[in-house]
């Protein structure tokens, strides 16, 4: 019975489905026990009055408000420098040693923990540049670590664009960069839009980089300016789960759904937008 | 009938690295003829066309020795390359279809040059299809996706886009190579009409689709140039034993 | 028409500069982060030996005298990423095998978006869904005096590690040449003698990628491991007892030090020795999915 070919395929196929059971059913039930204890938090209120006492009252609007300032200034900083560093790197650098290493070394940096890049942005913006604990200082420690996610996926996007397109454009005398505009760049759109949306959901996901670079402990009023601390829902949920006692459960679920809601409806963008273009390519 | 020498390459020396292409390579080119250039692989057609439309220039380990001048004027040094290469149309061998509708796939390198009158364009899109006999066909589906093209009307469509940003020599890189019968009859027909606007140079492993569309035939050999001379003398009393050899199918 | 193109000329060329310049800051941007965590992290070696930091098991930065001895936090972190490891890697591979050569397409799809849902969720929130879900259990089921242990945080970055190792290693498994397959099925092989003896062979390179990225994953974590490791800075016994790890020590301990002290520099360092760790597992991966192309 062992030796059977057909026996042993299928108990390898039933321990296969079990192993991909364990890593997909407990993403189901994390969804559903946050949203199960969560959304009883939720209310207008909850999304947009200010905190109080100590956090364990009101809502949680100015770490909403926080959060996606931080994410629009990543964008800000991180997707024009990293397209057209993209550009730079896949359609006009030289194939030279200093090419090859730059390109290395921007796919690795991906990989850097995101707790590493927050001490960089505290060394170099907030320390050293003085723009202190900021929004500003925030926003670019973010940029930087998304700054590898845009130019790997908008380098992927920009090879997978047939080199005989640009042949053909070459050929009728385009300039290279008209090329780029016309033919490259659109043909390429779609891996861009993928990849700028995921490095915003990872910016408005992560902690570890604004723990020391901008999010405030407690800070009940919007921030005033780009030099001005302010609070980020990431970092709000630690607080509240870790470091202030007595507070309703049901208040950190309701934040936990809050944080989620974004970063998945943001990757759900990214999801669709890939779809309808792949739809759209017919060949 | 009065020849003016269109294309002049004067002891052209091509090398790639260390590796040599084309070896003091001599030949002219004369005004509305087609020029067809046979030869087996790796024998330099493809670079010496390259060469004209400064194609090669992208390599970085290209290196180019000699004096190559289209209308006198010596295009390695004298010229702008993008005006060049709209003064010098090439078709490749597969046919490659932007990716975008059939009217904007021959408007593409109107509207690049700067012409935005939209008269202007459609006048010049449609006389363009019509010359590459592809009008008839995609008159009514000027807005669907190129890609939708059958493979001989895709190529027909990159004939119309080149000629379309009106060319003065068109340059073929096995244009048929892909193609079925019927698609490169069409293409041919073509190829012989523009004879009386155009200067076309033909590059072809096909040696019965230079005997039949070429005014004269240049054999190509390692790099070199073994003879040129009218189509019809060349595949009927060759002066050179190998270009013999080649046309007769003895190697190549 | 002569204006209009010069002007397009001057367009083209101030364009083109902007991207040169992208290009060069993005390259300069790379070798800042490296400098500024070197700079920083270089001032702690002033006053204390290198053995002293990567081999001390001491760590009372804020006692006097203080001691920065990191052993014990490498430690806390091979803990915690052997153990992820070992949970990771085996179910990992097993279900990117399962997704990519045995489920029907449909059943593909919905585990792949699953799988990418899991990516996208904050660390942050699958720390604190550990802290309420996972370290009790952990607790209860071993009897523990707390449930934030090296085991807790091993299992959660475990979990944490299967959507990078289960994505690259199906690409992996997807870029085997269909005719492997076909060639074995033809042979009278079953899909599965097919699948472990043709194809698992023929992707490993890439799976070694995906395990190499994993653990990179794993030891780069810092929120959930922060939140349910329980963060005692001493070389623990077994796997269920506290520890801290690298990361987490950063995280924790940058806040309150004090701007150009030892402290401060001494967390630093540890950025460098996290830097140069996630680097080195970078590298390898690199190398394992270029030696599979050629």
């Amino acid at each position: 019975m062992i030796k059977n070919p057909y026996f042993r395929e299928r108990i390898a196929f039933t321990l296969l489905f079990i192993a991909t059971a364990i890593v997909v059913l407990p993403v189901i039930c994390i969804l559903f026990f946050i949203v199960k204890e969560g959304w009883h938090a939720i209310s207008w209120e909850f999304l947009s009055q200010m905190p109080r006492k100590g956090m364990r009252e009101g809502g949680i609007f100015p770490a909403i408000v926080g959060t996606l300032y931080l994410v629009f200034g990543t964008l800000v900083f991180a997707l024009p420098l990293g397209i057209l560093s993209a550009i730079y790197l896949s359609e006009y650098a030289k194939d030279n040693f200093l090419t090859r290493m730059v390109k290395l070394a921007i796919i690795n940096l991906a990989g850097v923990p995101s707790v590493v890049y927050g001490l960089f942005g505290l060394g170099i913006f907030v320390v050293f540049l003085k723009f202190g604990s900021s929004l500003l200082a925030g926003s670019m420690t973010l940029a930087i670590m998304v700054l590898p996610i845009i130019i790997t996926t908008t380098r992927e996007a920009l090879d997978s664009v047939p080199q005989s397109f640009r042949q053909v454009s070459y050929s009728l005398g385009v300039s290279k960069w008209d090329t780029i505009r016309h033919v490259v760049l659109p043909h390429a759109l779609p891996g861009i839009l993928t990849g700028m949306i995921l490095a915003v959901s990872r910016a408005a996901g992560e902690t570890a980089p604004i723990l020391f670079t901008v999010a405030a402990f407690y800070l009940p009023r919007l921030p005033k300016s780009i030099f001005d601390q302010a609070m980020a829902l990431p970092y709000h949920l630690y607080v509240i789960s870790t470091q202030v006692p007595n507070i309703k459960l049901e208040v950190r679920y309701g934040t936990a759904l809050v944080l989620l809601m974004i970063v998945l409806s943001l990757n759900l963008i990214a999801i669709i937008v890939r779809a309808h273009f792949r739809k759209k390519r017919k060949w | 009938m009065v020849k003016t020498v269109k294309v002049q390459a004067l002891d052209l020396n091509v090398r790639y690295g260390t590796h040599e292409v084309l070896k003091a390579l001599s030949l002219e080119v004369y005004g509305n003829e087609i020029l067809s250039i046979i030869g087996p692989s790796n024998s330099g057609k493809t670079t010496f066309l390259r060469c004209l439309n400064r194609f090669n220039d992208m390599y970085a380990s290209f290196h180019f020795k000699g004096t190559l001048t289209v209308n006198g004027v010596n295009i390695y040094s004298d010229i702008d390359v993008e005006k060049l290469r709209k003064k010098v149309g090439m078709v490749f061998a597969l046919p490659t279809v932007l990716p975008m509708t059939v009217l904007e796939n021959v408007a593409y390198g109107l509207r690049r040059h700067g012409i935005k009158d939209k008269n202007k364009i459609a006048e010049a899109v449609e006389r363009s299809l019509q010359a590459a006999y592809l009008w008839d066909e995609v008159k009514d589906r000027l807005g669907e996706h190129g890609m939708k093209l059958s493979g001989g009307q895709q190529q027909r469509l990159c004939l119309a886009r080149t000629l379309a940003v009106d060319p003065e020599i068109i340059l073929y890189d096995e244009p048929c190579s892909a193609l079925d019968p019927i698609s490169t009859a069409k293409i041919e027909e073509a190829m012989v009409r523009f004879k009386e606007k155009y200067t076309q140079i033909l590059v072809t492993n096909n040696t019965k689709q230079a005997a039949r569309v070429a005014d004269r035939t240049a054999f190509f050999l390692m790099g070199q140039l073994v003879e040129v001379d009218d189509t019809r003398k060349l595949f009927t009393s060759p002066s050179d034993r190998r270009t013999d050899d080649y046309i007769s199918g003895r190697f190549g | 028409m002569q204006k209009s193109f010069s002007q397009k000329r001057l367009q083209e060329w101030i364009i083109e500069r902007c991207i040169y310049m992208s290009g060069i800051a993005s390259i300069i941007f790379v070798c800042l982060i490296f400098l500024f965590l070197a700079k920083e992290g270089f001032s702690l070696f002033k006053n204390i030996s290198i053995f002293d930091f990567l081999l001390g098991q001491k760590w009372y930065p804020i006692s006097t005298p203080p001691f920065f001895g990191i052993l014990s936090l490498i430690v806390g972190s091979l803990y915690v990423t052997l153990g992820a490891t070992v949970i990771a890697v085996p179910i990992g591979i097993a279900s990117a095998v399962y997704i990519s050569e045995v489920a029907p397409p449909r059943v593909r799809e919905i585990l792949k978006s699953g799988i990418e849902v899991l990516a996208a969720i904050p660390s942050v929130v699958l720390g604190f869904i550990g802290m309420m879900t996972l370290v009790p259990w952990v607790k209860n089921t071993f009897h523990l005096s707390t449930g934030l242990t090296a085991f807790s945080g091993a299992l959660m970055l475990g979990f944490m590690a299967m959507p990078t190792i289960v994505s690259i290693a199906e690409d992996a498994l997807n870029a085997v040449p269909k005719r492997y397959k076909e060639a074995a099925l033809a042979l009278g092989a079953t899909r599965w003698q097919s699948i472990w003896r043709v194809i698992l062979p023929a992707a490993s390179s890439g799976i070694v990628a995906a395990v190499m990225l994993g653990i990179g994953r794993v030891i780069g974590e810092t929120m959930a491991v922060m939140m349910i490791t329980g963060n005692a800075a001493r070389i623990p016994d077994n796997i269920f007892q506290p520890v801290r790890t690298l990361t987490a020590t950063v995280a924790a301990e940058m806040g309150e030090t004090v701007r150009g002290s030892d402290h401060y520099y001494s967390l630093f360092a540890i950025g460098i020795v996290l830097f140069i760790i996630t680097f080195c597992i970078n590298l390898i991966a690199d190398f394992a999915v270029h030696r599979k192309a050629k």
